[in-house]
Parts: structure tokens; C-alpha cells; sequence
């Protein structure tokens, strides 16, 4: 059993979570993710790692309540267990593996969204522990849906951008990532985790920039192992398995439209009007299950 | 009440009507009461030289068992079994008896060999009811073992070696232990709560640990398992689970799925019942690829989920290498064979979804090197079947992720881990590996023999070091 120790609202429907979890925190790295189960009727569900701590033996994942699954996850209290939690899983960042002096030459831009701004804090952490200190753009709808601020102001020069324009700049991403290019800023690696939708127009932009540009492919997964294929997508002319392969992979080759199309696979009906209803106006799409 | 045996033909089996069966998960088979058991053991010969137990990969000493089930006394057929077999409910079962033991008995000369498979089962079955565990070990051994992956033969090699008293400990990257007994062979064959979870109980009542959510090469390295936490040896059973697709257009399409991920949210994750959690798509019109054990499994997981379900299959009825009773029983189901059939690509609708599979008609050429007539397309025979589900049963691999983070671990071009036949001994010291890890996919039994193979490979082993 897997407890939780500790459990904070960062927004709404976005929660956060420090649990037990030793061999998940003694062998973790940036990128990598893992799969709870949140008692034994539960489904596996994947999840990001936003931070772990090898001496206390935890791991702090970050849930957006969207579904069955996660509903209940967000309902858990500290000192409840997760029935299972499997990891880590999936393949380290590359950058852990780079040599650290090319490293230490490159300037790196993150872009997060939404949830996928928790699995970029372990790598720009990870980074300014070894030296580097890189741009991160975090993006949300508006000024509540911000997370984790604090923690990135401390390891990475961040700037903010809201849908709505509620709090820092405003517009998407991509614009800020233009506006920053047109301020001066050069870019040798952009790192995209987020919405589907989000990393296939951050890819199209920073190829018409010509920035290199990795993505984290949240696809559907059941076992998380390689052993079922749920999670194929297509990379350049090759299927790739997004739970062995990847998950991070090259933006400029991943075939966008047709991992987008294939979460679709299991969404309802009453599921996609739920979303369209809770989200109203600033529903678009963009998780990529409801368009 | 006695049953009147004609020793030439064997006491009937009863089963569940195929009409009903189709319609629920619930076991097909319903195994011998006692009046038939022990009328179907009294066709045993008895032979001195007895050519079944030649036949079983882990050479139970059939005829003695037999012999007690004459009698009424099943602890002491329960007990000759376990000696040699961790998992006698199971492979009463699944095993392919009549190409392994039954094949070999001289019953079978004249007439129906002896069931051997649905003895053992009910010997297996009845012990449990009675709650007969197995014997465990007289002395401790001072060593820790280290067991990966839970199925077939990580459970026989960790209960051999638990009998001879070691300390042994089983890691299992999925949540349940059991490997494809829990994920893969569906519930109409092999109950899961009734069967396999008692035998794996039954392993662990001998001393066994199982740690479930470890993923070696991920969660931690087989290296460190031996420098960091004490383990002596290692078994490494950790199957082929890398499911193979046929790299055909279409093929990303909605509605293609591996037979592993079909399989595993039926079976694993209980998504035929309704009030499971895990989605699985209830197909109206199913096309499965490949004529293997696995494919059957499929097409009537598929069945019973609502589909119409056509088996494509490239080779013909002859060559199909799924059991001859599976077979059987997916035809008395209603599942369609199409043989000397093969898919080239998958159609899909605007929207993404399958609409089709295209496949080509094809006839068997000469016979290449292993005597097997190879398939050849018929040219211009193209043809569209409509269906909304395609599943690709096209045999698997190992996975790669513990021979690419094992220091030392040879691997074979069909990246299978090298391992001596009779003891399981890899390229590597201390680590000792058997069953589709090894060999790539086969059956259950063959998997259980090897983990028998290598418990004796590792007892030799840590014999030499103390």
C-alpha cells in the first residue's frame, strides 16, 4: 500500500500529493512517469512525477480530477493508500544523460500547460542543480489555474502567460514563446509538455523558428510496461510504444492528429458534454479527448 | 452410482452448452465429479514403463497419481503431483495434453488415451476444497533468491526453491501475480479468483514473497538487487509480452488493438463486467489475425462481448497452431473461420474508426526447410470484410528492458535471453533464466519445466558457493 502523507489544492480540480512510494524514489529521473491504482476495482491510470525525495522515500504527482478515476483520487485524504503505484516508468529526459558541459552551453526553453506543468519542474530543477538555469513558459486559462509559481521562480527564470490575460502576459503560448524569440531570446532546445493540442502548435511554430523541440506524449496506457500497445503512435515513419519508447520524443515527427484522434478512443458522449459544459467558454478542445 | 466404462473411450467431460457460453464468462469446462474420475482412472494401465510421464515437461508420476484417485484418496494424488507441479489446476487445464502426456499413452493406441489432464484437474480442484496445501520445506537454506516476473515458471521455480528452503522472493511489474495466467488466458478457461489466485496462494504457503508494482530495469536493476540487497541468484522469467504488429496502413486506426491489450483489460482488469472501471470496446463485428491460442482467446473474449467474430488466418484449418479443443470449442460458439486469409490493410472512416480489413486470398506453396508449406498471396484476390475491430494476434517478444539494463546478459537476435537448456545458467554469473524469455512464446507447461530446470541449476549453484 502506497500512503499518502501529505495533500494541498494548487487549483481547482488540480491537486497535489507527497506519497510513500521507496522504490519509485530511489530510482526516478526527469521525464519519467508512473501508474497508480486507486484501490482494487480501479483502473491504471498513468501519472506524472513533479518531484521525489530519495531519503524520505516519496514521490509528489499532480492530478487533474477529468474522470472517474481521478475524481476518486481527489477525493483521497493524507494517511489514505493507493492500492498500486507502479514506476518509474518510461524513459529518463535526455537531457540527464547529455553530457553536462554541451549542456551547460545550450539555452533551453520549457513550455508547459495546464497539468503538464508539474513533470517540467523536475527537469528545470534537475537542471539548476546541475548548472543550468533555463526559460520556462508555464501557460493556463486564467489566473486560478496557475500552479507551482513559487517552486519555478526558484529554479528557472519564468514567464507566465494566461489565456485570458488574468494574470502576467497574455494569449497562449506560442505567442509568448514568438514575443520572446522577437525580444531576443535564441533558443538552441524547447521542451513542450502539456495538452496535445498545445505541443502540436508549440512543434509548428518552433519548426518555422527552427528550435529542436521534444514533447512528453500522453497517450491512453493500461499497463505502462510495453506490453500491450495501447500507447502507439507514430514518430517519422516508425510506431513507437509512448510508455517504452518515449515518453518524450522529437515534436517535429510526431504525428499530432493521429495520437489526438486515438484518445478519443474511449470518451463518451456524456463525458465530452460534461467537459463542454464545465469548461464553457473557455472550452477548446485542447485536452485533446473531447474535440 | 457406478458409471459403466468402455476402456477404449474416455468418460465424458461435461461442459457448459455452447449456446449459453457464449453469452457469460464462466467456465466452459466443468471438470469430473467423483463417480466419473475415478471410472476414468480405472482406464489406466498402469504401465511399468510408463511413456506419459516421458511426455509431461515436468514428469509427474502420472500412473501413481492415478492410482490414488482409484481409491478416493486425493491428498495423496495431490501430494504426488505437487512434487513436480506448482500449478496442477492450471495446467489440468491449459496444458496440450494431447501432444504431451496423453500423446504418449498407450490407451491412445487403441482407442482415447486416459484423461490425464481432467484428473489432474479434479485431484487439483478437490484438494483445494478440502484444504490440502502443499508440503514445504524441512531445512533453511541461508540464501535469498531473487525471481522476476510471477508467471508460469517464476511461480514453479520460486516454489521448487522454496521447497528446497530458500529464502525467495518474487518481483511482478503488474499489480497481480500470475503472469499471462492472470492477464492473458481469459476467465472461461481459467478462473482467476477460484483457481489461480489459490495456486499462487498455495506457492506463497510455502514461504514465498511476492512484491507486485516492481518493473526490473525501471523500479530497480537486477545489479542491485544482487550488490544492494543481499540476493544470491536470480531467475529471470519474465516471459515475451512484447506484442507484434503487422505494420499494415491503417493500422493506428480506432478499433485495432493488440491481443494483449484486449486481453489484459478483459482479464486483468475485469472490464466484461459491467461495473468495472476499465473501458474495453464492445465490437459488433470483430476480425481477429493469427490462428494461435491466443487468437482464440480473443475471438471469443470478443464473442462473448456481443461481436460477430471472424478469425483471419493466412495458412489453412491443418496448420492452425492453436489446440485442437479450443478450436473446437470457438467453432461450437459460432466464431467464422477464415483460412488461407490474410489482412493487407485496415479501412477507417472519416472519423478514424475502423470500417474494414482488406485481405487477400492465399494458397500454401511447396514446403520450405522445416516442412512447413509457406503461404503465397493469390494475386488480384483482394477483398474487403466490414467489421469495427481488428485484433492483432501475431504472436510476442521478449521485452527488452531487463537484458538492455543487465550488465552481462547475453541476448539472441530475436533478442531472447541465452540460457542453457538443462539449468536455466545465463552468460551472466549467479543469474539463471527459462520460459518465453528464453524461447519466445510457448505454452505454460514448457515455461514450468524450465523454472523447474533452473531451480536446480540455482540449488547446484548456491551449493558451490557455500
Amino acid at each position: 500500500m502506497f500512503k499518502i502523507l501529505e495533500r494541498n489544492v494548487l487549483a481547482a480540480n488540480i491537486y497535489q500529493m507527497v506519497v510513500e512510494a521507496p522504490r519509485v524514489a530511489a530510482g526516478c529521473l526527469p521525464g519519467q512517469f508512473l501508474i497508480v491504482r486507486v484501490d482494487n476495482e480501479g483502473e491504471r491510470i498513468p501519472l506524472t512525477i513533479c518531484d521525489y525525495d530519495r531519503e524520505k522515500g516519496t514521490v509528489e504527482i499532480v492530478v487533474q480530477s477529468i474522470g472517474a478515476e481521478t475524481n476518486q483520487i481527489a477525493k483521497m485524504q493524507t494517511g489514505d493508500c493507493f492500492a498500486d503505484i507502479v514506476g518509474p516508468l518510461g524513459n529518463p529526459s535526455d537531457l540527464v544523460k547529455e553530457d553536462l558541459e554541451e549542456l551547460k552551453k545550450k539555452k533551453i526553453v520549457f513550455i508547459a500547460g495546464g497539468v503538464g506543468t508539474a513533470p517540467v519542474y523536475p527537469q528545470a530543477k534537475w537542471l539548476k542543480e546541475h548548472g543550468v538555469t533555463a526559460d520556462v513558459i508555464i501557460g493556463a486559462k486564467n489566473k486560478d489555474l496557475v500552479i507551482l509559481e513559487e517552486r519555478f521562480k526558484s529554479v528557472s527564470n519564468l514567464y507566465i502567460t494566461t489565456d485570458d490575460g488574468s494574470y502576467g502576459r497574455s494569449g497562449m503560448v506560442t505567442k509568448c514563446l514568438q514575443d520572446l524569440v522577437d525580444e531576443g531570446h535564441q533558443y538552441d532546445l524547447c521542451i513542450a509538455i502539456g495538452p496535445m493540442i498545445m505541443m502540436k502548435f508549440v512543434c509548428k511554430l518552433t519548426k518555422e523558428l527552427g528550435i529542436p523541440t521534444v514533447v512528453s506524449m500522453n497517450t491512453i496506457m493500461v499497463d505502462g510496461t510495453g506490453m500491450c500497445g495501447a500507447c502507439r503512435l507514430t514518430v517519422g515513419d516508425e510506431v513507437k510504444f509512448a510508455c517504452v519508447d518515449g515518453p518524450e520524443f522529437d515534436g517535429h515527427l510526431v504525428d499530432f492528429d493521429q495520437a489526438m484522434n486515438r484518445m478519443k478512443l474511449y470518451a463518451t458522449e456524456e463525458g465530452r458534454l460534461r467537459l463542454a459544459q464545465e469548461e464553457g467558454k473557455t472550452h477548446h478542445g485542447g485536452c485533446g479527448v473531447c474535440s | 452410482m457406478a458409471i459403466e466404462v468402455d476402456v477404449l473411450k474416455r468418460v465424458p467431460v461435461r461442459e457448459q452448452e455452447p449456446k449459453v457460453r457464449a453469452t457469460n464468462f464462466e467456465e466452459v469446462c466443468l471438470g469430473y465429479n467423483k463417480e466419473e474420475a475415478e471410472a476414468e482412472a480405472t482406464r489406466c494401465l498402469n504401465c511399468n514403463n510408463p511413456q506419459c510421464q516421458k511426455g509431461c515437461p515436468v514428469a509427474i508420476d502420472i500412473p501413481a497419481f492415478i492410482q490414488e484417485v482409484k481409491v478416493g484418496n486425493i491428498e495423496g494424488a495431490y501430494q504426488i503431483i505437487s512434487k513436480s507441479s506448482a500449478l496442477p489446476a492450471v495446467c489440468g487445464r491449459v496444458c496440450p495434453q494431447e501432444s504431451q502426456c496423453e500423446g504418449k499413452c498407450i490407451r491412445g493406441f487403441k482407442g482415447d488415451p486416459v484423461s490425464i489432464g481432467k484428473l489432474e484437474r479434479y485431484v487439483a480442484d478437490t484438494a483445494r476444497q478440502m484444504g490440502i496445501k502443499p508440503n514445504g520445506a524441512t531445512e533453511k537454506r541461508n540464501h535469498k533468491v531473487a525471481v522476476i516476473g510471477s508467471g508460469p515458471s517464476g511461480l514453479t521455480a520460486a516454489g521448487d526453491l522454496a521447497k528446497m528452503g530458500y529464502d525467495v522472493t518474487i518481483f511482478e511489474a503488474l499489480h497481480e501475480a500470475g503472469g499471462v495466467l492472470v492477464y492473458g488466458i481469459p476467465e472461461f478457461r481459467l478462473p482467476k479468483d477460484a483457481v489461480v489466485k489459490k495456486e499462487i496462494e498455495n506457492v506463497k504457503s510455502l514461504g514465498v514473497k511476492i512484491e507486485t508494482d516492481v518493473v526490473i530495469g525501471r523500479s530497480v536493476t537486477i545489479d542491485s538487487l544482487m550488490k544492494d540487497e543481499g540476493f544470491d541468484a536470480v531467475f529471470i522469467g519474465s516471459g515475451a509480452g512484447l506484442p507484434r504488429f503487422m505494420h499494415i496502413p491503417g493500422e493506428q486506426a480506432m478499433g485495432v488493438f493488440s491481443a494483449n491489450e484486449f486481453l489484459t483489460r478483459s482479464n486483468l482488469m475485469k472490464a466484461f463486467r459491467e461495473d468495472s472501471t476499465t473501458p474495453i470496446m464492445h465490437p459488433k463485428k470483430a476480425v481477429i489475425v493469427g490462428g494461435g491460442n491466443v487468437a482464440m482467446d480473443a475471438a471469443r473474449t470478443a464473442l462473448r462481448l456481443g461481436a460477430e467474430v471472424h478469425v483471419v488466418y493466412r495458412r489453412s484449418e491443418e496448420e492452425l497452431p492453436a489446440r485442437k479443443e479450443e478450436v473446437e470449442h470457438a467453432k461450437q460458439e459460432g466464431i467464422i473461420f477464415d483460412l488461407l486469409t490474410n489482412p493487407v490493410e485496415i479501412l477507417a472512416d472519416e472519423n478514424g474508426w475502423v470500417k474494414g480489413c482488406r485481405c487477400i486470398r492465399m494458397e500454401l506453396g511447396e514446403p520450405d526447410e522445416s516442412g512447413r508449406r509457406s503461404p503465397v498471396e493469390v494475386a488480384g484476390s483482394e477483398f474487403d470484410i466490414e467489421c469495427d475491430c481488428v485484433i492483432m494476434s501475431l504472436g510476442t517478444s521478449p521485452n527488452p528492458l531487463i537484458s538492455s539494463t543487465t550488465e552481462g546478459l547475453e541476448i539472441n537476435r530475436r533478442k531472447c535471453i541465452v540460457a542453457e537448456e538443462g539449468n536455466g545458467q545465463t552468460s551472466k554469473k549467479g543469474v539463471f533464466a527459462g520460459g518465453d524469455a528464453v524461447t519466445g512464446a510457448a505454452t505454460v507447461i514448457l515455461a514450468m519445466g524450465a523454472g523447474r530446470a533452473a531451480a536446480q541449476g540455482i540449488d547446484e549453484y548456491l551449493k558451490s558457493l557455500d
